[in-house]
């Protein structure tokens, strides 16, 4: 029980920050919006799930990603290939020439389901493909990359990249992907009607219980030596290293989990909105997943789901009153980040507000001062 | 391929050998300013791009004045805009080194994330001024067209002009890096910024010159492109990826590279689209140098910079 | 046959009580306080307006003086480019409405929601202004990508979407009235004016990658093979954005088609139509008609780069009608003398125009009612193109018309067709 208490929620601090976060995502959120708000906010936490994932992988693990939405939209694939064979049963595709496939299939002349389509028949195999398929490309990627001791720039540089090709295929591909249209007009989920408001209640709660799982497991392998190596790894690469340690082991594992955590976030995506687009595979998604953990503070998981629900809120509300001022606003929010709160709402939070919170758990003593370096301090020659 | 006759074969040999060629020199172009930015300095400018969108609406804007004020001068008024987008180009990026960049020279990756702001404001910005539809600068008449060495042969003189520029711009690069006191000062900063500042150069001012004519060659380039492509707010970002990969896979700080890897990536390309489809062609050229990366992760020329 | 059942299912769905249960009670509460009043008054002060109990029931954001309607284009992003036209002339046809006096005694305000050239937020925000503004209808949409994110939020909220694209047809949603072209109309007629004046049987296809121009291409190979009886010697797909079409034109060079048939879209329809150019192929010698050209995109593409080429369109700009000249001074008048109008302009210009009509018909504001009045058939609107016919499948009854391309960026209309039926799901392709 007390390693439960200290190692994955976090000690007392961690434990008050994870409370807080419950009770505004279960509690706050709930009471104070609409239906519709509520959906919305459900859909900024999937972003949340990327964003926790991009803390690991480039907050602990120095290694920034700029394809963590092709992770995020993997997941949201493979779910939403599930829910498109639900939603193309021979019944309601009848008028089409060849019925029980998907519409867009029928519209690219496809009159055979595609063979990787098969098992998404099955929502036990969708919902470990869900998991898995990230996970093997992750793998894979990160495999061929950090064995050759290709990282910083380049590996963000590739990643990249690798989001264009896959946004590239997957729109080319449309008799089997969809293309440019996406997977659109998904409505059950093995027979449970997703569009209804008690369903987007409880998707709601079900995406926040998951977001708040991966962060308490993020907190855990935070907390074991494996954190403290990576840290070590980000700030002093070559010692730990030296010190005999496998430095790309780490990595690949770090990044592969990073991976997973996107793509949970990218199939609870699917299963609130209901349908999926390679724009959210591109490159600029992943760029934003990227702001969203800046803002959070890079090194706070739960900053992270702040900053993105931050974020998101300020897209929506200024591109309800200002449509054209949105990009200036969101431009000047990357460049300020950067220049003048490089440790996003955590720095805000460790600056003004925790004296205060501290104050208020009771003058409490912590334990382990989390002995965290910020990126700024990594030098030019590592990144290089 | 049956049924074609020697000679159309031949030409079509001639075309496909020039358009890849044209590609070249297109990616060439692109990658030029983004290698002295990135290959010298460290630093990643997603907002490369944008700077190429201000050298094209130098030109619509050149093209809109001397149209109305100085008819007679229709002809030659691109090589004046040319040099024009240079210098704002050039300009714009003194200001933003000035304002942005000289505080994160220690932070590369976060330079990544704040010229990706910088990008958006500069769109949001072309699009206030110059509204969101695409714009068209009327070009000179011998920009337009084609040159028939043979009555089966058509070398697009546009593509002749780009070649031409980064050709001019490719030495000016490599005398100005290689040649110049500047550019001794600029790799010797590169090699080791300390002992460079040590030895009596202003570092500080070396960073913010290089950047700037890195961004200024991007206008350059821009400029150049309004002859093949088009100008609307967004137009920078469809070159921003190629642009990277061409600098990454030619291997940071390495002109060398970085002229061999436009050549190999438009020669690929350029084939590969002939005998497979578009979209296809453009995919695996991507592949492979995804794999090739890997294989040779500093890319194809490393250059000997002190760890 | 293919029509009628694919029907049924969203219809019968868009039906279901479900929706209606959606609602706050507050705002229902406060609705039948008003109506309440309004009944009160309607018979002596508000004459011809009829009051809001009678012309909305299902709680859209109807007041006695106003109605909200929604708009929802990119302002932002890659699709800024092409849907500013729209955006515009979906405008000016509010205003004049509102000059006129409004839609059943109602004066039209507008909420403008931008999607962002992203199709999940096209989605967001179309769900914002059915379930939090309640709007009564919303003009919007310019890619099939954004429609089809649209399509399952209008068919559940029960709204109304006018569409302004000419697009790929295989669509006939009870929530959605196209009042562009859907993909037979633009396609057939042209390629028969194509192969009649200029005897063609070789033809070359190349489109951007996606749907639209794949659906219509097939559309347009089956009748090339089996109606023109011609040849289809090349079939090609750019991927969207890209700017290098130098292999491309190569390949064309080698086939020698007598007709280049294209619809290449966006950034790469400029770097198409320029590197056409450079390479010798001109309207001088070659015939190119595409289906992907408009006012707007010859702005940009610039007029001396098409010189010659075809565009098959239901509208140009330069359309020698008074109604017509009379719109483009309007829409100059309000918008620049610089702003070029194309087909989708007009298209989003008739939208509003279709609604109020519909909405008067059917004397309400309520979907269902006024989807019952579009369906009668006998909706009909003097567009600047002409007499345009809304037809019981949601589409409009048009003319195809050929247009010249002049170096100015404007086009000679050299041939008109007749009325063509919409029919968006054509057997046998």
């Amino acid at each position: 029980m007390n390693a439960f208490y200290s190692n994955w929620l976090g000690g007392k601090k961690g434990a008050i920050e994870l409370a807080i976060l419950a009770a505004f995502i279960f509690i706050v959120m709930p009471l104070w919006l609409d239906i519709f708000r509520l959906n919305l906010v459900g859909k900024y936490l999937t972003y949340a799930f990327a964003a926790v994932g991009l803390v690991m992988v480039w907050g602990y693990g120095g290694i920034l990603s700029l394809g963590q939405g092709v992770f995020f939209g993997l997941g949201g694939y493979c779910m939403a290939m599930y829910l498109k064979l639900e939603a193309s049963d021979p019944v309601s595709t009848a008028h089409q020439t060849t019925p029980g496939i998907p519409d867009f299939m029928d519209w690219n002349q496809v009159t055979q389901l595609p063979l990787f389509w098969e098992p998404f028949h099955s929502l036990i195999f969708t919902l470990a493909a869900v998991i898995m398929v990230p996970l093997v490309l992750a793998y894979v990627i990160s495999t061929a990359m950090f064995k050759r001791r290709v990282g910083g720039v380049y590996f963000s540089i590739i990643t990249q990249a690798i989001a264009a090709i896959l946004t590239i295929l997957v729109v080319g591909q449309q008799g089997m992907t969809g293309g440019i249209n996406g997977i659109t007009d998904l409505k059950t989920l093995h027979g449970w009607n997703i569009n209804t408001e008690s369903a987007k209640y409880i998707l709601y709660y079900v995406n926040g219980a998951l977001l708040l799982g991966v962060i308490m497991l993020c907190r855990f392998i935070l907390s074991s030596k494996f954190g403290r190596l990576l840290l070590a790894m980000r700030d002093k690469e070559d010692r730990v290293r030296f010190s005999g340690y496998d430095v790309a082991n780490f990595k690949i594992f770090t990044f592969s989990m990073g991976a997973m955590i996107s793509a949970i976030g990218g199939a609870m995506f699917i299963l609130q909105v209901g349908f999926m687009s390679p724009s959210l595979i591109g490159i600029v998604p992943s760029i934003e997943m990227v702001i969203f953990a800046a803002i959070g503070g890079r090194v706070s998981l739960v900053g992270a789901v702040y900053g993105t629900l931050l974020v998101n809120y300020g897209k929506s509300a200024f591109s309800e009153s200002f449509p054209s001022l949105w990009l200036l606003f969101m431009g000047a929010l990357f460049i300020g980040v950067v220049m003048f709160f490089p440790n996003g709402l955590a720095g805000l939070y460790d600056v003004y507000l925790k004296g205060r919170v501290e104050s208020l758990a009771g003058k409490f003593k912590k334990k382990n001062p989390p002995a965290i370096l910020t990126p700024a301090k990594t030098e030019l020659q590592n990144e290089l | 391929m049956g049924g074609y006759s020697i000679s159309d074969l031949w030409s079509i040999v001639v075309m496909q050998g020039f358009s890849g060629l044209s590609l070249f020199s297109v990616l060439l172009l692109m990658a030029l300013g983004l290698a002295i930015i990135f290959g010298q300095m460290g630093v990643i400018n997603m907002a490369h791009g944008e700077f190429m969108t201000i050298g094209a609406y130098t030109i619509y804007l050149f093209s809109k004045v001397t149209e109305q004020y100085f008819p007679a001068l229709m002809p030659y008024y691109f090589v004046i805009a040319i040099f024009a987008a240079f210098g704002i180009a050039f300009a714009a990026g003194y200001l933003v080194e000035y304002l942005l960049i000289r505080h994160l020279y220690k932070r590369p990756l976060d330079t990544l994330l704040a010229t990706w702001g910088l990008s958006l404001i500069m769109q949001q910005i072309f699009r206030t001024v110059f509204g969101a539809r695409e714009v068209s600068a009327t070009l000179p008449d011998w920009l337009m067209g084609s040159w028939k060495p043979t009555p089966d042969i058509d070398i697009p003189l546009n593509g002749l002009f780009v070649m031409g520029i980064s050709v001019v711009v490719t030495a000016a690069v490599i005398l100005f890096l290689y040649r110049s006191t500047w550019g001794l000062r600029v790799r010797a900063t590169t090699q080791n910024r300390v002992m460079a500042g040590s030895v009596g150069i202003n570092t500080k001012k070396i960073d913010r010159v290089t950047f700037a004519v890195g961004c200024g060659i991007a206008g350059i380039a821009g400029a150049t492109f309004t002859t093949i492509a088009s100008t609307g707010p967004t137009s920078g970002s469809l070159y921003i990826v190629d642009t990277f990969l061409v600098v990454v896979f030619g291997g940071a700080g390495s002109v060398v590279g970085t002229v061999s890897s436009a050549f190999s990536i438009a020669q690929a390309q350029s084939i590969l689209t002939f005998f497979l489809t578009n979209a296809m062609g453009k995919v695996v050229t991507l592949l492979t140098i995804i794999i090739i990366l890997m294989l040779r992760p500093e890319g194809l020329f490393t250059s000997k910079v002190r760890k | 046959m293919l029509r009628k059942k694919s029907k049924s299912p969203t219809w019968n769905r868009a039906g279901r009580p479900e929706n209606v249960s959606f609602l706050p009670v507050r705002k229902t509460v406060a609705n039948a306080v008003a109506a309440t009043l309004l009944i009160a008054f309607a018979g002596s002060s508000f004459g011809a307006t009829p009051p809001t109990s009678q012309v909305d029931t299902t709680h859209l954001a109807v007041t006695d003086t106003e109605v909200i309607v929604g708009q929802l284009h990119s302002s932002t992003g890659t699709m800024a480019i092409s849907e500013t036209g729209a955006i515009e002339a979906e405008r000016l046809a509010i205003d004049q409405i509102n000059a006129m006096g409004g839609v059943l005694g109602r004066k039209i305000k507008v909420i403008q929601e931008d999607g962002g050239s992203d199709w999940p937020t096209f989605a967001e925000k179309a769900k914002k202004l059915l379930e939090s503004d309640h709007v009564a209808a919303i003009f919007g949409c310019w890619t099939s990508a954004s429609r089809k994110a649209v399509l399952p939020v209008l068919e559940r909220d029960n709204g109304l979407l006018y569409y302004p694209t000419f697009y790929e047809g295989l669509e006939q949603s009870k929530n959605v009235v196209y009042t562009g072209q859907e993909a037979t109309q633009q396609v057939f007629a042209g390629l028969d004016w194509v192969a009649k004046t200029k005897g063609s049987k070789t033809y070359y296809l190349i489109g951007s990658d996606y749907i639209w121009p794949r659906t219509t291409m097939k559309l347009a190979r089956k009748y090339i093979e089996t109606v023109l009886h011609g040849t289809v010697v090349g079939e090609e797909y750019a991927a969207l954005g890209s700017t290098d079409f130098g292999s491309t034109i190569n390949k064309i060079r080698l086939k020698k088609p007598d007709v280049i048939y294209a619809a290449v879209v966006g950034g790469s329809n400029v770097s198409w139509f320029k590197q056409l150019k450079a390479a010798g192929i001109t309207g001088k010698d070659h015939t190119l008609l595409t289906l992907s050209v408009t006012e707007d995109e010859a702005n940009g593409i610039g007029g001396e780069n098409l010189l010659g080429f075809y565009s098959a369109m239901k509208y140009f700009q330069s359309l020698d009608t008074p109604g017509n000249k009379e719109f483009v001074k309007k829409f100059k008048a309000k918008w620049g003398a610089g702003a070029p109008i194309g087909d989708v302009t007009q298209a989003g210009y008739e939208g509003p125009w279709l609604w109020k009509a519909a909405v008067e018909k059917a004397g309400s504001f309520d979907t269902d009612k006024v989807v019952k009045a579009e369906e009668s058939g006998q909706i009909s609107f003097d567009a600047p193109e002409g007499m345009v016919y809304l037809e019981s499948n949601h589409h409009l009854k048009t003319r195809l018309r050929i247009g010249e391309w002049r170096a100015d960026g404007q086009a000679d209309i050299v041939y008109t067709s007749d009325y063509i039926m919409p029919n968006p799901f054509p057997k046998g392709y």
